[in-house]
């Protein structure tokens, strides 16, 4: 028994959690001035900014595509976001391919026909990461991209969600996910309940991942109240200040 | 509600870092109690109707802290204590200090009789307490103990009818700060002497207060901090302790010494400072002027237990006791001849215990010494007692009990809990009582225990997960979903008589290209035990089954292992079939494997097999069959012996029992057939294709089982010995092993060649269970089998491995199987394959030790007289293997006087103690003392190999005194040749004159003999009714 208990027999995971459940979320939007749009989530420990400029000319005119924008993903972890610093280089594999998959994520939902020949910048700033990176990423993208004004279909809501001990789980944090559980991250379109993004790197086998998908999807639509609630109390701030 | 929990730590590396941790405090942990209804607990636990103690006014509920669970693990353990409140600050506690002690705990918790209950304080919004300024973490936890006992007591205060709860906690300070609160709270044994239960009362933990005299005794254990530092540095070398079944004074833990993996031998009381078998220690390597080179003593220490009843009757005199002891162990040393410098070079390294990393303790089946009992008769005043263990390896133990009486002459289960440097011998608690000694169930549970064997009945959690048809199931159009149905093939077993779980069977087809098919039909288990249900676990636990003389104990529930998965003759039965085609020289063409349904048309046994074979008569496809396996198998044999298969020896014997009492009335030696070595030859062939199979699909996880190469070291002695008779063992491959053992043959002497074999099986390697992502490729190989991969498939029903091997196969020629980290795990494999190593392990040894408990019954009452021959020589005695009934002895090289008369008959032959033969290193034998003139051999010698023909009877010279003391152990007594004062006079050597001159003198002092004390009267009787068969 050298290995942490992740989830004892009454119930409860290393945090105090219940398998379902997912952490405690504070999100704001338009924290930066100097961003069209800009974000910042809490999920638990995992802290995340992010900025969005754009839509705005394309840098390189040779990547201009003439009907629709470009999405550009810039993700930087910071070197003080664990326990142990770590700096990683702008190169590193890891979080290019999660940028991509932010991109991937938002090519489609984003109305890009709406903005041909230009491009929209998102960075992403990790300022504390405990568990479920890609899932903080994704969703401050959707808080930003709304706060910048750009015109998507839906909202994206991220969760993930592993089997610890025999039981399928939520929204993992840092020890849950290095103690080699087999991980999936989804993005949901909440009101559509379409999935736009599986991503998934250990196995497990297909007759498990229905469960945890399902999971997540319930994940996925909590997350949408909370991130909902956050535009509707800054359009309601904003709505006041016309007042006046 | 959200906390953060920061904290600083050192990882693996070495760094220094803070960790942060989320913390959530939450509303909804409920307290589990029946009669609330304010909580939302969907099954409460605690009854509503609790303990009653006269300490307390109201009904009540337990809530221990750490160190009850620590220190009275087994007295919570008891049925009487029930509804306890289990905290989650204690759990964590108790699980970082002792995980042995954590499992026990979580058992009793999912054990619904016993109603503990886990609340999770830590998380629970009104008991979580933050760390003061200045406070301990252990003061932290006492606090939070006492602020979740006072939630309680708010909770349930307006509860009708009244409850309440106490705190349970041994620590004064704690209980006096629980005062102040205004809390119930109670030492553990004022608890439980407020309820009257004698058993209970026994099981407390000893405190100190057994500790008589303040001598030191052992030099103090260093710090854990001294000792890591240490093994860091090399200065220590860590290792797991093993203690000599000879003599429990000494040890030797195996550990890597200058790069050398060497075995570190430890000796003496001083040197092994406490250490018990099995404990993780740290040792200091002696100078070497102090190492030895002798061979394993036999320690008779008889001089030293006189000296501890003295000490015990008047407690005073324990100085004198030391004194005495170290006589005897200065007399040990005197025997073994001063070292020379070369041999200092060869011998091994000599080490003392300085301090303990882990303890081993468990709980130890023994007896209570009659002597250390000195209350009257009936007596429930408490006495502290002595407590011998079966093992020999354990030492004394030394506990406290108001029942002495009554538990004298039954077999009882002690604990060690403390072993202070005051103290000779660790204090430990008595645990219960298993009943009569001589008994014969009681004396199996008690080598099922010895044994760590798992024998109670199965839970009716694990039986709910048979088929709910139970003894009616029978195959359904269903089940042959991707099965092969090979109903209609000729499939029978081959199994010993009287088998009931037969888990494999074979069949062969001829086909038309002139090649047969044959196919090894295995139960398939893994059809109804499902991985993780409670039957997998508790199948993975016990790991397999273990065989006694007159039982077995199942690892799977009966209905599976004899019924559903047994393939029986003439029923539709599942199985996993390995069907290969074989070309007429008994060589693999293609193998593939598949999930079937097979019919068995017989189920025969070897020995209506081989009349089958021989019977020329019968003339049906069955029989016609069982020949070709039977010549494809013996194809199959020689093309393995000529690859280098050992052929090994056992001295196995079987008995014949009595229909209704169980009791031996004859033994036999277990005798092999043709129709053994073809069921043989098939599973291995099997156990080979399925491993080379599951190794591909799993390169990383795969239950593979190898036998490594005996290192050389172990062959010494038996190569000298051998080189006497000119015969030379070529151990470096297994191929010249076998051909050496083959040609070791003496026409003089017909058993030399098994003998020879025996003695090489003890000189092989244990073979082991192992994950093939542990070892590299060359060391999967299997010695005895000559192969370069090897596994375990072909017994489902009783080992456990093979159900995981099925899995695995499973696995791997079905894509569409669903299957967990079980089989992929690398680190579960590997703790997986440990615990079904030490099962099998234990297993073989419990099953030795049943067939030794029935040797001992069959002797009851007889003296017989055997041909034997020695097989392994020790500083001062030897040791006899008799062919006929498989058994071994010790003979004593010491002089042996008639017992009990004092110094003065010494005139007739050496004094008693001193040794007669002396170890020779040189020759590894022993030899009279005398001095013979140089050149010439001396008088008397024992060797390797030499046949004696020796005594045997049952020793009733027990320890402990007479009835109910050590388990009764075979005697055997030298006959021929004479050796004077070792020697017995018997009926086969009455004609040999040395013996009768014995006798002759012996005749006038035997009266003296009468004086002697009692607990030598038995040894004394064999000695005068050898002595009057000889004159009459």
């Amino acid at each position: 028994m050298s290995r942490v208990e992740l989830l004892t027999p009454e119930g409860l995971r290393v945090d105090g959690r219940r398998p379902a459940e997912l952490r405690k979320i504070t999100s704001t939007t338009s924290v930066l001035s100097q961003a069209d749009g800009s974000a910042y989530i809490e999920h638990g420990n995992t802290k995340v900014l992010a900025a969005v400029y754009g839509p705005c000319e394309v840098r390189h005119r040779a990547l201009a595509v003439h009907d629709r924008a470009i999405i550009n993903v810039e993700l930087n972890v910071a070197p003080f976001s664990t326990s142990e610093r770590r700096r990683r280089t702008k190169t590193d594999k890891r979080l290019l391919e999660m940028s991509s998959f932010v991109k991937q994520t938002f090519e489609a939902v984003v109305m890009m026909n709406l903005y041909p020949r230009s491009q929209i910048d998102v960075y992403l700033q990790v300022i504390q990461h405990d568990g479920a990176m890609l899932q903080a990423c994704i969703n401050a993208t959707t808080l930003a991209l709304i706060d910048a004004g750009i015109a998507m279909s839906d909202y994206v809501c991220a969760c993930t969600a592993g089997w610890i001990e025999r039981e399928p789980a939520i929204d993992l944090n840092y020890i849950e996910e290095s103690s080699d559980t087999s991980e999936v991250t989804i993005a949901l379109l909440p009101k559509s309940g379409k999935v736009t993004l599986v991503q998934m790197e250990s196995r497990l086998h297909v007759d498990k991942l229905e469960e945890l998908l399902s999971l997540a999807r319930d994940g996925c639509q909590q997350l949408y109240g909370e991130l909902d609630r956050t535009i509707r109390d800054r359009a309601e701030d904003l709505a006041k200040k016309i007042v006046v | 509600m959200l906390r953060q929990k920061a904290f600083v730590k050192k990882t693996k590396s070495g760094k220094v870092v803070r960790v942060v941790k989320e913390h959530y405090l939450r509303d909804d942990i409920w307290c589990s109690l029946e009669a609330c209804k304010g909580c939302e607990h969907t099954e409460p636990v605690l009854s509503s109707t609790p303990n009653i103690s006269k300490l307390f006014p109201l009904p009540h509920y337990i809530i221990p802290d750490t160190n009850i669970f620590i220190n009275q693990i087994d007295m919570m353990e008891k049925p009487q204590m029930t509804n306890v409140i289990v905290l989650q600050t204690v759990l964590e506690e108790v699980k970082h200090l002792s995980p042995s002690i954590y499992k026990r705990v979580r058992d009793m918790i999912t054990d619904r009789e016993k109603r503990f209950y886990v609340f999770s304080n830590e998380h629970h919004r009104e008991t979580f307490i933050e760390k003061l300024k200045d406070e301990s973490p252990n003061d932290r936890n006492d606090r939070a103990i006492r602020v979740a006992t006072k939630w309680y007591g708010n909770h349930i205060k307006d509860l009708k009818p009244s409850v309440s709860v106490v705190m349970m906690s041994d620590d004064s300070a704690n209980r006096d700060k629980a005062a102040a609160d205004s809390l119930q709270a109670a030492s553990a044994k004022q608890y439980i002497e407020s309820l009257d239960d004698t058993e209970l009362l026994d099981m407390l933990t000893s405190a100190t207060d057994l500790d008589e005299g303040n001598r030191i005794i052992y030099a103090e254990h260093l710090t854990p901090l001294h000792l890591s530092n240490g093994i860091k540095n090399g200065k220590f070398y860590q290792g797991k302790i093993g203690i000599s079944s000879h003599n429990y004074l000494e040890g030797s833990i195996f550990t890597k010494v200058n790069g050398q993996e060497t075995t570190v031998l430890i000796v003496g009381r001083e040197n092994l400072n406490r250490a018990v078998d099995g404990d993780i220690v740290a040792v200091e390597i002696l100078p070497k002027s102090e190492w030895r080179t002798t061979p394993t003593g036999v320690v008779v220490d008889e001089e030293e237990e006189e000296a501890e009843e003295e000490s015990l009757r008047k407690e005073k005199k324990e100085s004198t006791e030391g004194s005495s002891e170290d006589t005897v162990m200065t007399d040990a040393d005197k025997s073994s001849s001063e070292p020379t410098p070369e041999e200092l070079a060869s011998s091994q390294p000599y080490a003392k215990v300085v301090g303990i990393i882990r303890r081993n303790w468990r709980q130890y089946c023994g007896f209570i010494d009659r002597k250390s009992v000195h209350t009257p008769a009936g007596s429930t005043a408490p006495v502290n007692v002595m407590f011998y263990a079966m093992e020999t390896k354990i030492p004394k133990i030394k506990f406290r009990t108001r029942q002495a009486h009554s538990l004298l002459g039954q077999r009882v289960i002690v604990a060690i809990d403390s072993w202070p440097k005051t103290s000779r011998y660790p204090f430990g608690h008595f645990v219960r009582s298993l009943g009569e000694a001589g008994d014969k169930s009681t004396e199996t549970e008690v080598l099922l225990l010895e044994h760590d064997v798992p024998f109670h009945e199965f839970s009716k959690q694990v039986l709910s997960f048979l088929p709910t048809e139970g003894e009616n199931w029978i195959v359904q159009p269903e089940h042959f979903v991707g099965r092969e149905d090979f109903r209609s093939l000729n499939v029978c077993s081959i199994d010993p008589p009287g088998c009931t779980d037969i888990d494999d069977a074979l069949h062969v087809t001829p086909l038309p290209n002139g090649n047969y098919q044959v196919g090894v039909h295995i139960a398939d288990v893994t059809h109804f035990v499902k991985p993780g249900n409670a039957m997998d676990l508790e199948a993975a636990s016990r790991g397999t089954t273990v065989y006694l003389v007159d039982k077995r104990i199942d690892m799977l529930p009966g209905l599976l292992g004899t019924n559903l998965c047994s393939l029986r003759s003439n029923v539709e039965r599942l199985a996993f079939s390995c069907i290969w085609e074989l070309n007429d020289s008994a060589e693999i063409v293609s193998v593939r494997f598949a999930k079937s349904v097979i019919a068995s048309k017989a189920s025969l046994t070897y020995e209506e097999a081989q009349n089958r074979i021989d019977d020329d008569r019968m003339q049906d496809d069955l029989t016609k069959g069982i020949r070709t396996l039977n010549m494809l198998a013996k194809k199959l044999k020689q093309r393995r012996l000529d690859l280098g298969a050992l052929t090994l020896a056992s001295p196995e014997v079987r008995f014949s029992l009595e229909h209704d009492t169980q009791d031996p009335v004859d033994v036999e030696m277990k005798e092999l057939k043709e129709t053994n070595a073809l069921v043989e030859e098939f599973m291995l062939l099997a156990n080979i294709s399925v491993a080379r199979k599951i190794f591909e699909k799993f390169p990383d996880s795969a239950m593979l089982r190898c036998h490594p190469t005996p290192p050389a070291a172990n062959f010494e002695k038996l190569e000298k010995a051998v080189a006497r008779m000119n015969i030379q063992i070529d151990h470096s491959t297994s191929k010249t092993l076998s051909d050496s053992l083959d040609n070791a043959v003496l026409p003089e002497e017909p058993y030399f060649n098994k003998l020879l074999r025996i003695m090489t099986t003890r000189c092989m390697m244990q073979a082991l269970y192992f994950c093939s992502g542990a070892k590299t490729e060359q060391e999967f190989r299997h010695y005895g089998l000559a192969t370069d991969i090897y596994t375990h498939f072909t017994s489902p029903i009783r080992r456990y491995s093979d159900v995981m091997v099925h899995r695995q196969l499973y696995a791997a020629i079905d894509s569409s199987v669903s299957y967990g980290s079980e089989l992929t795990d690398k680190e579960d494999m590997n703790e997986l394959c440990a615990v079904l190593n030490h099962r099998n392990r234990m297993a073989q040894h419990a099953a030795r030790s049943s067939v030794e408990l029935f040797t001992h019954l069959f002797f009851k009452n007889k003296t017989e007289e055997e041909e034997g021959y020695v097989i392994r020589i020790l500083k001062n005695a030897f040791i006899v293997l008799v062919p006929k009934y498989g058994i071994e002895g010790i003979v004593y090289a010491s002089a042996k006087v008639p017992k009990g008369s004092k110094a003065e008959n010494g005139s007739n032959g050496p004094a008693a103690g001193q040794a007669v033969l002396v170890y020779n290193p040189d020759t590894d034998s022993l030899q009279s003392t005398e001095v013979v003139p140089e050149g010439e051999p001396p008088k008397v010698q024992i060797q390797l190999f030499q046949k004696v023909m020796v005594q045997i009877t049952i020793d009733d010279d027990l320890k402990g005194g007479g009835e109910g003391g050590m388990r009764q152990k075979l005697k055997m007594e030298l006959l021929k040749p004479w050796i004077e004062g070792i020697s017995v006079q018997g009926e086969c050597n009455k004609d040999d004159p040395a013996a009768v001159a014995h006798v002759t003198a012996l005749a006038t002092p035997a009266p003296q003999a009468k004086a002697g004390s009692d607990k030598k009267r038995g040894g004394q009787e064999t000695q005068k009714r050898g002595g009057k068969r000889s004159k009459a």
